[in-house]
Formats: structure tokens, sequence, C-alpha cells
């Protein structure tokens, strides 16, 4: 009997059990690995991937992408076509340097566009983030917890849930004056609850499985097993949300914008522009169609990507 | 089963005091009032206005006196709209609104269910490429943006079939004449038809694969028995429990498409209302739509548990 063996012993036993880690994280990684595969495979998804990041990169470059300032108004140019217009009979042609035209006060209507996308875009991605932290943590909070919390945590979800939620958001913009904050944190308050259920769902299905038990019984706390066993394990149909939250948000924006509560001029965003272009169809079309187009493609991207998702997380449900 | 829909029901009348509650001090949060816009008066009238609609007493005493009348069914006086009652002016533009949603409502169902079914039963052709491409267009344009579009074609340029002229009126509602309900009943149905079709053929091609649906072929039977009777049980289900979402998304829509074609219904009423600070009528049409979406809500839910037995809410 020498000092020797365990020594040696508990080397291997680490090197087994770094070995072992290695394997194991590689195996949690490769899901990761396997879904980016199947996605990018997914012609659609990746399509709209780049379309997205065009337009995304084009609103965040717009004042170098144009000559032209989104507010810089010209009284000799008021809603003139494009240079390109087919159309000839159009009131007055704004020229080639003005893409897509100009707008009633004679100002550029491709960078307003681009403008608008950033408020658009901006609003769509910070108000999913404020439902995207909420309705996981709530939603991970009442399906681990359970019992009477979950209870009455779900009960005030439901009540939530049958809120003709538009009109509140309506009453808040009339309320606060069309604070631009507001908006983000007044949209993503009500978009968090379908976030909610679904955590709380994916977290009762996991609640149980071995390796929350093994967490449980190493005397990890109930906040450390949440935030590092669950939500990790629930972040798949929760990224698929949140990538059809998006659209949903930039919707509900330039909704509430179409009724005139949303952002204020000189700013636009989608919204505002389509409700404008909407009053003058009949003499300058391509006020309406432009944000309209640019909107549409959007929403569509963040479908696209949706479902791309979709299949690339949950490959069974093809 | 019934205990659960008595259960539900009493839920219903606590989440719309919420409803009210929130509605009530939102409103009167807002800086401004009712009377503000208006021209100077003499203080004295200005206090008798105010002590008429109560509004000189403490916020919390006006909340009791406004749930006291509302227990007995009454909406109080619309604070801009001189001598109406909040019920009356509702009781002018609810069938107007509810016309339109209905009618929507049903044209989206026949059509949605047309569209998915066709679509699931051509899985991964041409036509079902083309339908679900045709859907996701239907859900990414809002009714803002098809509204003005089908009032282009539709009413302005006129379009001209097989030598017929059938344009459309594009504003107005006449009494609820057909003419001048297609197109805003199309506008507000497209979204709900690309939803439906989309949500049927997903049940659908699901429910095709499945076990039962197999013996079925093998036993035989004609296809459109197998589709209709055996298939569709199972698959229409989503869309029970869709629809009460749906209505909700009606209603929402008929607010744009209302103030589009000047439809007299209660959608106007909401965002004047609170532009106004006429707080008895925005609270009137917040009841109103919350009551619509929560009871539709509610019916969606017993109406699924009644029809899927795999549903159990006794616990």
């Amino acid at each position: 009997m020498s000092l020797a063996p365990p020594l040696v012993d508990r080397a291997a036993d680490r090197a087994e059990t770094e070995m072992m880690e290695r394997v194991l994280d590689l195996k949690g990684r490769s899901l990761w690995i396997d879904a980016r595969r199947r996605l990018m495979r997914n012609r659609a998804a990746v399509v709209s991937m780049v379309i997205l990041g065009t337009i995304a990169f084009m609103a965040v470059f717009a004042p170098i992408l144009s000559p032209y300032s989104f507010k810089q108004t010209d009284y000799d140019l008021i809603s003139c076509a494009p240079g390109w217009w087919p159309d000839k009979t159009v009131m007055c042609n704004a020229g080639g340097a003005h893409w897509f035209g100009t707008d009633n006060l004679g100002r550029d209507l491709f960078v307003r566009v681009l403008y608008g996308a950033r408020v658009s875009l901006a609003v769509g991605i910070i108000a999913t983030l404020v439902s995207l932290i909420v309705g996981v943590v709530y939603g991970a909070v009442a399906g681990f917890i359970g019992g009477r919390l979950d209870e009455l945590m779900m009960r005030f979800v439901d009540i939530l849930y049958s809120l003709p939620y538009i009109f509140l958001v309506i009453i808040l913009m009339v309320v606060f004056h069309r604070n631009f904050f507001l908006l983000f944190v007044a949209i993503g308050a009500v978009e968090w609850l379908t976030m909610a259920r679904i955590v709380r769902g994916q977290t009762l299905s996991i609640k149980y499985k071995e390796y929350i038990e093994a967490a449980r019984a190493a005397g990890v706390d109930t906040f450390d097993t949440i935030v590092r066993h669950i939500i990790p394990n629930v972040l798949g149909p929760v990224i698929v949300y949140v990538t059809l939250t998006v659209p949903a948000v930039i919707l509900a924006e330039s909704f509430i914008s179409f009724l005139g509560l949303g952002i204020q001029d000189p700013l636009t965003s989608w919204g505002v522009l389509i409700s404008d272009g909407s009053k003058q169809i009949e003499t300058a079309p391509w006020l309406l169609i432009f944000p309209a187009l640019f909107m549409a493609v959007t929403l569509f991207c963040f479908n696209f990507i949706g479902d791309g998702l979709r299949d690339a997380l949950d490959p069974k449900d093809r | 089963m019934l205990s659960y829909a008595i259960r539900r029901t009493l839920v219903a009348l606590p989440t719309l005091l919420v409803i009210v509650t929130a509605a009530f001090f939102m409103m009167r949060i807002a800086p401004g009032g009712p009377f503000d816009s208006q021209r100077h008066l003499p203080p004295e009238i200005e206090r008798n206005i105010e002590a008429s609609y109560s509004l000189d007493k403490p916020l919390y005493e006006q909340y009791f006196i406004y749930i006291d009348r509302l227990a007995h069914g009454d909406l109080g006086p619309s604070f801009k709209t001189r001598d109406f009652t909040v019920t009356q002016l509702i009781a002018d533009g609810l069938p107007v609104s509810l016309k339109l949603g209905l009618s929507a409502m049903v044209a989206a169902i026949l059509i949605g269910i047309a569209l998915g079914t066709v679509a699931a039963l051509n899985q991964n052709h041409l036509i079902d490429h083309v339908t679900m491409s045709a859907a996701m267009v239907g859900i990414t344009i809002p009714t803002f943006v098809t509204a003005p579009i089908l009032t282009l074609v539709f009413g302005v340029y006129g379009v001209r079939l097989f030598g017929y002229d059938i344009s459309l009126p594009v504003g107005g509602w006449n009494g609820g004449a057909v003419p001048n309900m297609v197109l805003p009943v199309l506008v507000l149905a497209l979204p709900q038809i690309a939803v439906i079709a989309r949500l049927l053929r997903g049940s659908l091609v699901e429910v095709l694969h499945s076990n039962y649906i197999r013996t079925a072929r093998a036993k035989g039977l004609p296809s459109h028995i197998i589709v209709f009777r055996h298939a569709f049980r199972a698959a229409l289900l989503p869309l029970v429990s869709y629809l009460g979402p749906a209505v909700a998304g009606l209603l929402t829509g008929s607010l744009i498409v209302e103030n589009i074609f000047g439809i007299p219904g209660i959608g106007r009423y909401f965002v004047d209302g609170a532009l106004n600070r006429d707080y008895t009528l925005v609270l009137g049409v917040v009841i109103c739509y919350a009551a619509f979406v929560i009871f539709l809500n509610l019916a969606a839910d017993i109406l699924y548990a009644a029809l899927d037995p795999r549903v159990r809410y006794e616990q």
C-alpha cells in the first residue's frame, strides 16, 4: 500500500471527468450546430436573413446613403414622382436623385423610408426584448415553482389576455402624449403574455427531468436552477416565438401610428408613412407603395425566418 | 363540464372589473379634461358643469359613483356629444359594427376552411405552395394597406369584368347595403382568411397522417368521407380555440376599417373619445369590446372542451 495509487486515481478521475465534460459539452452544442445547419439549408430563411440584413444595414447607414436629409423640405417638389416612374401623366417629376420621389412637403421619400425603418425596427426589437425578458422570467418562475403561485400568476395572465390590449395601448398613447419610450414599453408589456405561457408550458415539461433533479440534489437553489438550467433549456421555442413577435410589434406600432397616435413629424415610422401615403393614393401612389413594400417585405422575412427556425429546432415537426 | 363553464363565467366578471378600473384610472391620469378645449367659461359656470358630472369630487368617489351606475346598467351621459347617453351612442353604432364584424367572420371561416383544405389535400404541390404564399401575404400586409389599394382598384379606377362594371362604393354605410359592405368586409376578412387557412392546413396535414385515417383508407372508404367526416373532426379543433382571439383581431381591425371607409360603427367613438377626454364614452366602448372578447373567448374554450373528449377540465 503506497500513497501513489490514490493520487494517480484522482488524476485519472479528473481526466475522465474533463473528458466527459468535453463530450457532454460537445453533445450540448451539437443541437445548436445541427439546428444551424438545418436552418442554413432552408433557402427561404437564408434569403430572408440576407434581405433583412440589407434593410437593417440601409437603415443604420441611412444618412450616408442619400444626399438628402429626412427633414429637408423642398417646396418646388411637392409630391413628385421618382424619375423612373412609368406613368408620365403625374403632376411633376422629382428627377433622378429622388429615387422614391418626394412627399407632400417635398421631402425625399427614400431617406424617409429608411428613417421609418429605423423607428419600426427599433420598436420591434426593443419591445420584443421587453416581452422576452418579462415573459421568460415570469413563465419560468410560474412553471418551476408551481402550486398556488403558478395558479395565481397564470390567472393574472388570463385576465390580461382578455383585455383588448390595443385599446389600452391607445389610451396610454393618448394619456402620455405619444411618448416614444412608452410606446416600446406599452407594446412590450402586452406582448409578453404569450411568451410567458409558452415558457411555462416548456418549463412544466422539463421540470422533472433528471438533470433538474440532479441540480436540486446537488443543492443548487431555486433561483440558480431557474437561471442556469430551466431557461437555457426552454430557449428553442422562445427563439421561434421571438422572430414572430418582432413583426407583430412592428404591425402594432404601425397600427397606432396609422391612428395618428404614434411617432411625430419630422421623425417617422413605416406606419406614419403608410398612413400619409394612403391619403394621397390617387395622386401620388408611390407614397403608399414604397413604405408598404418595405414593411411587407420585412414582415415576410421575419415570418420565413420564424418558420425556418421552427423546422430547424424541432425537426420532428416537419 | 358544467362546473367548468360556471367557473369560467364567474371569472369573467372580475376580469371585466379589472379592465374597467384600469381604463378608468388611465383616462384620469391623462392631463386635460373634457371641457378644456372650449372657450373660457366663468368659473362659477365651469364649477356647475363639473358638479353636474360629479367631476368636482375626489377621484375615488367618482370611481365608485361610476361603478355604482354601471352595476345598474347605466353607462352615463356622454361628455362631448350633448344630450346623448353613452348607451344611446353605442346602441347606434353597435349593430353596424356587429354586422360588419360577423359578415367578415363568416366570410373568413368559409373561405379560410376551403383554402386550407385544398392546400392540405395537395400537400407540397404547386396549389399548396401558391395558397400558402398567398396566405403569408394576407398575414403580413396590414388592413390599412389593403384598404386603400382595394379602394383604388375597385372604386377609383373601376373594374370591368366581362363587360360589366363591377366597381364598388368606397365609403359610407348606406344602411348596410350589400355593395357598401363588400370592400370593408373583404379588407377585414383577408388576414383572418389567411390565418385560418394556414392553421387548418397544418392541422389537417397532421391528422391525415394519423393511424385512424390510414385505417379508414384501408377500409376503402371514399376520400371525401375520410376528409369531411373523419379528418375534419380532429382538424377543426385548433380553429375553435383560434376563434376567440380572432374576434379580438376583427374588433381591432374594424377600428381601422371603420375609419377608412367612413362606417358609423363604434370604432370611431373610441379614438375620438380618447382624444377628447370623453371619459364615459371611452369607458363604454372599452367595456363593450372587452365584454365581447371575454364572452367569445369563453364560448370558444367551452366549445373546445365540449368538442374534444380528450380535454378534461375537472380536477
